[in-house]
This record gives structure tokens, sequence and C-alpha cells, in this order.
């Protein structure tokens, strides 16, 4: 089967790009049962990633072992060249603050207004107590803020409160909310598993664009095949806690890529 | 329909020895409650008259005091407030360490739960005996009382409510790099905050209804005037109290009830 053969064939562009994440030999578990078994993915910078995979194979364990949001068992993440599986305390806070992490529900505070949700965004590289809400913010935090509102499409919201939004407008504050960390690296995880196929295309395309734009390393888990293999460069499959697949998606079509779910 | 494969459940079940006795003593124990806490028929029956005068002389309420009453209800009413309010910033931090989710460490969760429920196992005049003996009697040991029982009552359930909150948000300021402090002002309390301002509008009505009786022991407001009327025999002087103290309570639990309504 030439899954099989295409496996090792990397993406030509990794090893002469800067890699942004590199991911070596990550182990975890949950109790008995193995869910990454020394993982291994190097992903240059400005690269649009997708990773596939069936529900739960391990997908959202991945990510969040990325950033350590669930501490792996064993290996080692370098992100931007730091090393930070060892770091605690302030210096993770700040590896943190660069990667926007972008999750299927929006995880938005619902009770206050779009503006202090996208401010919360500061919140790790500058730990200030007038990030709290938009109201005791800085005027330079508001307008910077405004902004991300903006390039995402919902600078007329800033005031509204998020209980009042859409599902697919939400995801563009996280998104805003994203932008406003000014990170490096974007995760997101299914983020448009929960919206409808139209507000789930803008969102997909609003990625796609930012990842352009600002020449940012984008990693995304989807079930949407038609998603990965059009909005990222690369697709990456998880299957029994390891990487099964990886291609570029330009030379990978949707019926190749349902294998992985065999 | 004969022959049913299962035999029909017994109706009752067996109770086994031990329970068997268990049932027995608190059937005992339900017996002699009743005469150890005097109660008695021909007491009450006997007793009739008296109320029926001690009512009679309760009426028409005398008005003449208005000027005292009314400041020794506003003093009880003083106190209701600032030891609700004193309480209610207390329990905030005693919420958050008591709480499964947000305590720092799990020495932390066990003294703050065991320092709430020994403040809301001790009756509040037992606080007001304790603050009278130590600074003195007047309205500032009611205010402590009620302070320490508001936050038996509002550290609890602030507690409770911290732990619901959907966990969400604070993962994803956990993942922004947000320091402690920052997830608790950003996703902890804007989360909680209806569910805290119930419970502290709870708690003035609680704390209304108790400012009340702490006058007995001395620790001010509206309870002292009442039991010298009492004990003076000026029933109807006694009775207007009572009117004003009932007066009170309806209007903060009218209060109470509207703003608790707004929140829903
Ligand atoms: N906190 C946890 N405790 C125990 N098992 C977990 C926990 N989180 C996830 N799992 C299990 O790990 C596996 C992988 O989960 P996940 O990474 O969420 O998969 P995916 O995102 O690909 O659907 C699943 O079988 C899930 O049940
Ligand atoms: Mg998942």
């Amino acid at each position: 089967m030439n899954l099989a053969l295409n496996m090792n064939q990397a993406a030509p562009s990794i090893s002469t790009a800067e890699l942004e994440i590199e991911i070596r030999e990550i182990r975890k578990s949950y109790g008995e049962t193995p869910i990454l078994k020394g993982l291994n993915l190097e992903i240059p910078k400005g690269q649009a990633v997708a990773l596939i995979g069936s529900n739960g194979s391990g997908k959202s364990t991945l990510l969040r072992c990325t950033t350590r949001l669930i501490e792996p068992d064993s290996g080692e993440v370098i992100l931007h060249g730091q090393n930070i599986t060892k770091l605690t305390g302030a210096r993770l806070r700040e590896a943190r603050s660069k990667i926007g992490f972008v999750f299927q529900h929006h995880n938005l505070v619902p009770r206050l207004s779009v503006l202090s949700n996208v401010l919360h965004g500061a919140l790790g590289r500058k730990p200030s107590a007038r990030l709290w809400f938009q109201s005791l913010a800085t005027n330079l935090d508001r307008e910077e803020a405004m902004y991300c509102l903006e390039r995402v499409g919902l600078a007329q919201f800033a005031a509204r409160r998020v209980t009042q939004l859409s599902g697919g407008q939400s995801q563009r504050v996280a998104i805003a909310r994203a932008l406003m960390q000014r990170p490096t690296i974007i995760m997101a995880d299914e983020p448009v598993a929960s919206l409808d196929p139209q507000a789930g295309e803008e969102v997909m395309n609003l990625f796609f664009q930012l990842s352009r734009s600002e020449n940012l390393t984008l990693l995304f888990c989807t079930h949407h095949l038609e998603h990965a293999v059009d909005y990222a460069d690369r697709v990456v499959g998880l299957s029994k806690g390891t990487i099964q697949l990886d291609q570029e998606s330009s030379s990978i079509s949707v019926a190749e890529l349902r294998g992985i779910y065999d | 329909m004969t022959e049913a494969s299962y035999p029909l459940p017994n109706r009752f079940e067996r109770p086994s020895v031990v329970s068997f006795a268990l049932y027995i003593f608190i059937a005992w124990f339900v017996v002699v409650s009743f005469s150890g806490a005097g109660i008695s028929l021909s007491n009450f029956i006997e007793g009739i008259p008296n109320m029926g005068t001690l009512l009679s002389e309760m009426f028409p309420p005398k008005m003449d005091r208005l000027g005292a009453i009314g400041k020794a209800l506003l003093e009880t009413f003083q106190m209701a407030i600032g030891g609700t309010i004193l309480g209610v910033i207390l329990s905030v931090p005693l919420g958050v360490f008591a709480s499964r989710t947000q305590s720092p460490h799990v020495l932390v969760y066990r003294f703050t739960r065991l320092l709430i429920s020994f403040f809301r196992s001790v009756p509040d005049l037992v606080w007001a005996l304790f603050f009278v003996a130590t600074v003195g009697l007047g309205p500032f040991a009611g205010t402590l009382a009620l302070m320490i029982d508001t936050i038996g009552f509002c550290a609890r359930f602030f507690a409770e409510a911290i732990e619901e909150i959907n966990s969400g948000p604070q993962e994803a300021l956990t993942a922004i790099g947000a320091n402690r402090t920052s997830r608790l002002f950003c996703s902890v309390f804007p989360a909680a905050m209806p569910s805290f301002t119930n419970t502290a509008m709870y708690s003035l009505e609680k704390a209304t209804r108790s400012s009340v009786v702490l006058g007995l022991v001395g620790a001010g407001g509206i309870g002292i005037e009442l039991k010298v009327s009492m004990d003076m025999f000026r029933y109807a002087e006694a009775s207007t109290i009572i009117l004003f103290i009932f007066l009170l309570v309806v209007a903060v639990e009218t209060l109470s009830t509207k703003i608790r309504q707004k929140l829903m």
C-alpha cells in the first residue's frame, strides 16, 4: 500500500528551514494505557501542519504536551530553539506566551466583554493587573487589542459580551486573543469541530491567511480531511501512538488520507 | 404465565440483627427525648390564658419611644451590613483556599475546610459571647460575631461555586502563560460572580435575623431593647419592637430577592 511507501518521505522544506517546533521521543500514558509512544515531529518556521487521526488517537494529548498543559512522561519539546521540557514558573509562562492555543470550544470568559477577553492574550508576556479588564488597561494595550479584533473582522463587537456572539464569531475572538500574544506559533485543537460548515470554512481561512501574512507556524488537528488538504502545507497522521503518515498536502488526496482511520 | 423463571422478590428486606437493634434504640431515644424536652400538654393548656393576657397587653403597640427604637433598629441593620461585608470579603480568599481546584496546597485546603466548619458549627450567640468578653459590650462585638457567622456560611458556598465553574477558560489562560492571580481574577471570579452575589445576599438576610438576638447578650442592636421591655413587663412597647424587627427583616428579604432575581 502506497501509504507505507510515502511514510519516510519528509517534506523537502524540513531539512532546509529553521525549525520552530521539535518534538523528540514524546511518551505519554494514562495509567497503563500508552497514548503517545515515543513520537517525533519537526516543524519548520512558517509551515502549516494538519494533524489527523481517529478519535482517541492522542491528537489533543500531543498538542497539550507540546505546551506542557499536559506533562509528558518523557521526551523533549524544543520551541524556537529553546528546550521547554524542564522549565517552571515564570520561564515556562514566558515560553507559553509565544504560542497561541485555540481550543474546540473557544474557552473565552463568558461574562466579560470581547475586548477584555482579547486583552487577556497579553497576560503571558506582561503579567499586569491592568490587563484583567478592558476598563483598566492602558490606551496602548486597548488599541493593540482593537487591532487584533480588526484582523479577525470583529472590531465592531469589542464592547459586547462574549455570550452575545455566534460560535464562529467566538472562535474568531479566540484567534484575536491568540494574536494579542504576538505569537510565533498557533496551535488549534479541532477549532471548527463545533461550527457550521460555512463558519468553519471562514475560521480555517483566517488561520491560513494569518499564518501566511505573519509567517506564523500553524499546527491544527482536524477531522475535516478537506481542511487538512486545503489549508495545510503538510499533513501528519497519528495512529497507535506514533506518526504513521507525513506528507506534503499537495501530493496527497483526501481518499488517501482516509487510510489513517483504518 | 404459570411458570415464572425467577421468584418474586420479597416485599420487605429482612433487617440484620445490628440494624434491628439500631431501630429499637432510635425509637426508644425519640420517646425519651419528648419527656427530656419537657413537652407537656397540661403545661401548655395551663399556659394558654397567660398567652392570651400577654397578647392582649401587647395591643395596641405603644409608639412613644419610636426614636430610641428606630435608633436601635438602625444599629442592628448596620451591624448586619458591616458583618456581612467583612465576612464576604474574607470569604473570597478562604473560598479559594477551600476549593479543590484552586487551593495552592492540599494542606491549605484541609486546614481552611476545617476552619470554616468550625466557624459554622459554633452558633452565632456563642461567638457574640466570646467577642463581648474580648472586645467589650456593644455593636462591634455583634459585628464580629456576624462576620464569623457569614464566613462559616459564605466561604463554603464560595468554594463550591469555584469548584463548579467551567475549566475551559482557565486552561486557555494557562496556555497563554497567565499566572495564578491573573487566572483567578480573569476567569474564576467573573464566572463565579453570580453565585457569589447570590450567596452574599442570603448571608445579609441571615445576618439581619441573627443581629436581632445578639443584643440579648449585650452585643449591640435592638435585642437588648426587646429584653428590657419584656423584663419590665412593658409588653405594648415590646410589640412595637417586634413589629419593627418584622418590617426590617421583610424589607431586607424583599430587596435581596429582587437583586437575586435580577442576576438570574
Ligand atoms: N485525563 C485523562 N485521563 C485518562 N485518559 C485520558 C485523559 N485524557 C485523554 N485520555 C484518553 O487518551 C486518549 C487520547 O485522547 P485525546 O488526546 O483527547 O485524543 P484525540 O484528541 O485524538 O481524540 C483517549 O483514549 C482518551 O480517552
Ligand atoms: Mg481531541
